[in-house]
């Protein structure tokens, strides 16, 4: 298939770039080597919109952050996803800390970040009544929020669907070559040929890069693992609590999610192994040590669920975005590593820019903004919930208890627009299996519904990706 | 809105007793709320027997004690509402319940809390590893290997030696899965000892007590876990590592009575247990709120259940009846020695049903010991047991000639002393 602009990988990143190029005239794929978009670092993440007073003034980290920050008010209520600007602060434990908090805000005001103060712990008490007694002052940021990363990933890919651009998930771009001005990418899934590439492959970007380019990048990821707490702890905190940043980052943060959860971590340590989404006793013990320096009495025994996420960052700890210096339409958006998530707006705006340049693509006159989740029988008011059942029965019809999710919801995120059924993205686009029981209702269940709506034996369901079947043979085939 | 008599919320053993109970002593006006679709609750995936010796003197499967209760419960034209969902539930005990007809509001006059309890899942535990597929609560492959008719895995290491557990060793290998351990974090079993040995000695599965999983391995599919013994703290011994290679893990690490309802109704839970505190008749701190089954303390045999649910529905009868609450004099039962809690927690000589099962579970295993029960600091019985274990609950029965012999006492009080 030959299109005019390939993006490889369908992490927020390429999600959004491929939103953005919708605007434009353009046939545009994305090629996706795992079962569902929002696979990778997008899906495992603090979910936070920085506000930016952290980042080097001057490189592209802080640019993208500061340009994007604002941009989440109106993108949300576009594309439907949840967000909430619930504000950071930064806390400091000793009075020798306070010239750093005094730093930070220089060099956030350096970066154009609005409206920071830095507070003394009456103030800090008022707004987190259940702070530390240790804390002793903090960098009020409020512009800081939360998102929830990977709901913000699939409204970008779903709203770039609904605009033309083509999926392709499980689709590993095993060898890319460049002649005669195409691009022809082609792996076990077939082959795709695209004037334009665009390379947001997240932690294998250097490969990608690498195959094409004789200026070379390093990927190297970094391990960062978190806990959830159940919602029962949602309200410990408002804000989202940072400790003052070290050299392998902006450590381990408290905050509230905006699904009501309460979220610690994450560690930041560098790793080999590009798949290792291991957590380790060593990390957990260290997320759950530190995060309770912040809060009094940190509930640790609520821990619901742990995972692992890992960063993709370059070398020299800036964002790669642009031309490559020597592939003509090869553009990379590489070492995308936190402030990552809050910069995706400006990034493709600013990349599609420059894909706009080079292609001298016409507007799209059908672009159409909009896009809108299914609706939640958890956000429903008694009316509406009468008014969703009486449409649709399936709305009568609750599957996962702990968070409320109905049979029409998983039917929904299994009929959407990018084709998923593996058990984790239905989770992911319902809830269903994230609550505190952590599924051990819902999973009797859903592959049921699965196998039922792809007319599927139950042992071909699978967990998240070929491979992951959750059951094997039929036991009784020999009787 | 709609009104009846009387909620039952779950169509588990203990709902249909419940429901039983409730009839036979004069309530007709009962709906048992069941969100699936069908009664019975876990009884319907325990297709091995051993049910039933104490209720009816003859070993039933699962399936065929729960059809018992449901012809009856049927017979008496007690309503259920299938795959519906309770919501929520007020102080006031009005009841939002959902199913595919629509969202219900429903005033009860009396309502019981039967909605069972659910398995204590890997998140629970913060196990570290990765997060492929094959790990499965016990019940959730019970479910999947009896109801579905699918093999969770092949090679599979259980980790807890709870009672489903247990069955799941046995199951699994009768099914030609290969269980290589069970893996059990105390230095005793939480489960029954005739499933110990009817369901791991009798097929050589050893049973690895103060160990535990250290470490899940696998990137799309489990292919190993790595064990651990562990020290009196529970804490991981280094250097007793070992990997054993296997496709799947099954959790069966605990039962957590499910109680979210309970809490929006503004039930006291005990800490201990997870479940309500309740008083000699099942009746919650909420005046016309009732538990039962597992949701009020996890059983190990579901006889016990129905007893203690029958008594929940007879309670809840006389309640509407009177359609008031009576005046209590409640005498606190005191947990002491060894004695991790009581159910009930209080007791009114004059309204307790004569004689009265309390049940309780000892904190660790104890050899040679006495179960004592004192009126005050008087004891009025000691009964000589020669192994006590957390894996099964005990029982004392408390009569009200024993309060008259000791009136004016200010609490019973139960304890574990040595013989």
């Amino acid at each position: 298939m030959g299109y005019d602009v390939a993006i490889i990988g369908g992490g927020v990143i390429g999600c959004a770039i491929a939103r953005e190029l919708s605007r434009l005239r353009l046939n545009i794929v994305v090629l996706e080597k795992e079962c569902d978009v929002a696979a990778g670092s997008s899906k495992a993440n603090s979910g936070i919109v920085h506000g930016g007073h952290d980042c080097t003034p001057g490189t592209l980290k802080a640019r993208f952050n500061v340009e994007a920050n604002p941009m989440f008010d109106e993108l949300s209520k576009t594309l439907d996803f949840p967000f909430k600007r619930n504000g950071s602060l930064v806390l400091a434990f000793e009075e020798d800390q306070i010239p750093k908090l005094e730093a930070l805000k220089q060099q956030g005001i350096a970066n154009g970040v609005p409206g920071l103060e830095i507070i003394g712990r009456d103030e800090i008490v008022k707004l987190e009544p259940n702070i530390s007694d240790t804390v002793v002052a903090a960098l009020q940021v409020p512009t800081g929020g939360i998102v929830c990363p990977y709901e913000m990933t699939f409204a970008f890919a779903e709203n770039a669907a609904a605009n033309g651009v083509t999926f392709r998930l499980n689709f590993f771009a095993e060898t890319i070559e460049k002649r005669d001005g195409l691009f022809y990418i082609s792996g076990p899934a077939g082959e795709v040929t695209a004037r334009v590439l665009i390379n947001a492959a997240g932690l294998y970007a250097d490969t990608v890069n690498n195959m094409l380019s004789k200026h070379p990048i390093t990927i190297t990821p970094r391990s960062g693992e978190y806990c959830l707490l159940d919602k029962t702890e949602g309200d410990l905190v408002s804000h989202t609590l940072f400790q003052l940043p070290t050299k392998a980052g902006k450590g381990i943060l408290v905050t509230p999610t905006v699904d009501g959860n309460l979220l610690l971590g994450p560690t930041s340590h560098p790793i080999a192994d590009k798949d290792d989404k291991a957590t380790t006793r060593a990390g957990l013990q260290e997320v759950l040590q530190t995060a309770q320096k912040d809060v009094q009495h940190l509930p640790v025994n609520k821990v619901i669920t742990s995972f692992t996420g890992l960063r993709a960052t370059a070398e020299g700890d800036d964002f790669i975005i642009g031309p490559s210096p020597d592939v003509e339409n090869l553009f990379n958006v590489a070492g995308i590593a936190s402030p990552g998530l809050t910069s995706a707006p400006a990034i493709a705006q600013y990349v599609a820019g420059l894909v706009a340049q080079a292609t001298h693509a016409e507007q799209n006159p059908d672009f159409q903004p909009v896009r809108r989740a299914f609706p939640r029988f958890r956000h429903m008011t008694d009316a509406q919930r009468q008014k969703a059942i009486a449409e649709n029965p399936d709305y009568g019809h609750i599957i996962c208890r702990c968070e409320q999710v109905t049979k029409a919801e998983i039917l929904a995120a299994i009929r959407g627009p990018l084709g998923v059924h593996d058990i984790d993205a239905i989770k992911r686009r319902t809830r269903a299996g994230m609550g505190r029981c952590q599924g051990g209702f819902c999973l009797m269940r859903i592959p049921e519904i699965v196998a039922q709506e792809l007319h599927i034996p139950l042992n071909e369901v699978t967990k998240n990706g070929s491979g992951t079947n959750l059951l094997m043979d039929p036991d009784k085939q020999s009787l | 809105m709609q009104e009846i008599d009387l909620a039952i919320i779950g169509g588990g053993p203990a709902g249909l007793a419940a429901a039983l109970g409730a009839h036979a002593e004069g309530v007709k006006d009962i709906v048992i709320f069941e969100r699936d679709s069908a009664p019975g609750g876990i009884l319907n995936q325990c297709i091995h027997n051993g049910f039933g010796l104490h209720t009816f003197k003859e070993e039933l499967t699962g399936p065929e004690y729960a059809e018992r209760f449901l012809q009856q419960v049927l017979a008496a034209k007690i309503p259920i509402w299938r795959n519906t969902m309770v919501l929520d539930i007020t102080p006031g005990r009005v009841i939002t319940a959902v199913n595919e007809q629509g969202e219900v509001k429903v005033k009860a006059k009396a309502i019981i809390l039967a909605m069972g309890c659910r398995e204590r899942p890997r998140g629970a535990l913060n196990i570290p590893g990765t997060r492929p597929a094959g790990i499965f609560t016990a019940g959730t492959a019970q479910k999947y290997v009896n109801l579905n008719g699918y093999l969770p895995g092949r090679e599979v290491v259980i980790l807890g030696s709870g009672d489903i557990g247990l069955i799941m060793a046995r199951r699994l290998t009768l099914e030609g899965a290969h269980v290589q351990a069970v893996v059990e974090l105390m230095p005793f079993s939480t489960g029954l000892k005739r499933n110990i040995v009817q369901c791991l000695d009798d097929f050589g599965i050893p049973l690895m007590l103060s160990h535990t999983v250290t470490e899940i391995i696998g990137k799309k599919r489990v292919e190993a876990v790595k064990i651990a013994q562990v020290d009196d703290k529970r804490q991981p011994i280094a250097g007793t590592e070992q990997l054993i290679k296997c496709d799947t893990l099954l959790l069966s690490v605990g039962l957590l009575p499910e109680n979210e309802l309970s809490k929006s109704a503004g039930v006291q839970l005990s800490p201990i247990t997870g479940g309500a505190v309740v008083d000699d008749r099942l009746q919650t701190s909420v005046e016309g709120i009732f538990a039962c089954g597992n949701v009020l303390h996890v059983h190990d045999l579901v006889d016990f259940v129905s007893e203690e649910s029958m008594l929940a529905g007879r309670s809840a009868a006389r309640y509407i009846l009177k359609n008031q609450s009576q005046k209590r004099h409640n005498i606190p039962i005191i947990t002491k020695q060894g004695v991790r809690y009581t159910v009930p927690s209080f007791v009114d000589p004059a309204l307790m049903d004569d004689p009265l099962a309390v049940r309780f579970r000892v904190d660790k295993v104890y050899r040679d010991h006495r179960i004592c029960v004192y009126f005050g600091d008087q004891l009025e019985t000691s009964r000589k047991t020669r192994i006590l274990t957390p894996g099964e609950m005990e029982s004392v029965t408390l009569t009200r000639a024993m309060f008259e012999k000791h009136a004016g006492a200010p609490s019973v009080t139960i304890a574990i002393e040595e013989a």
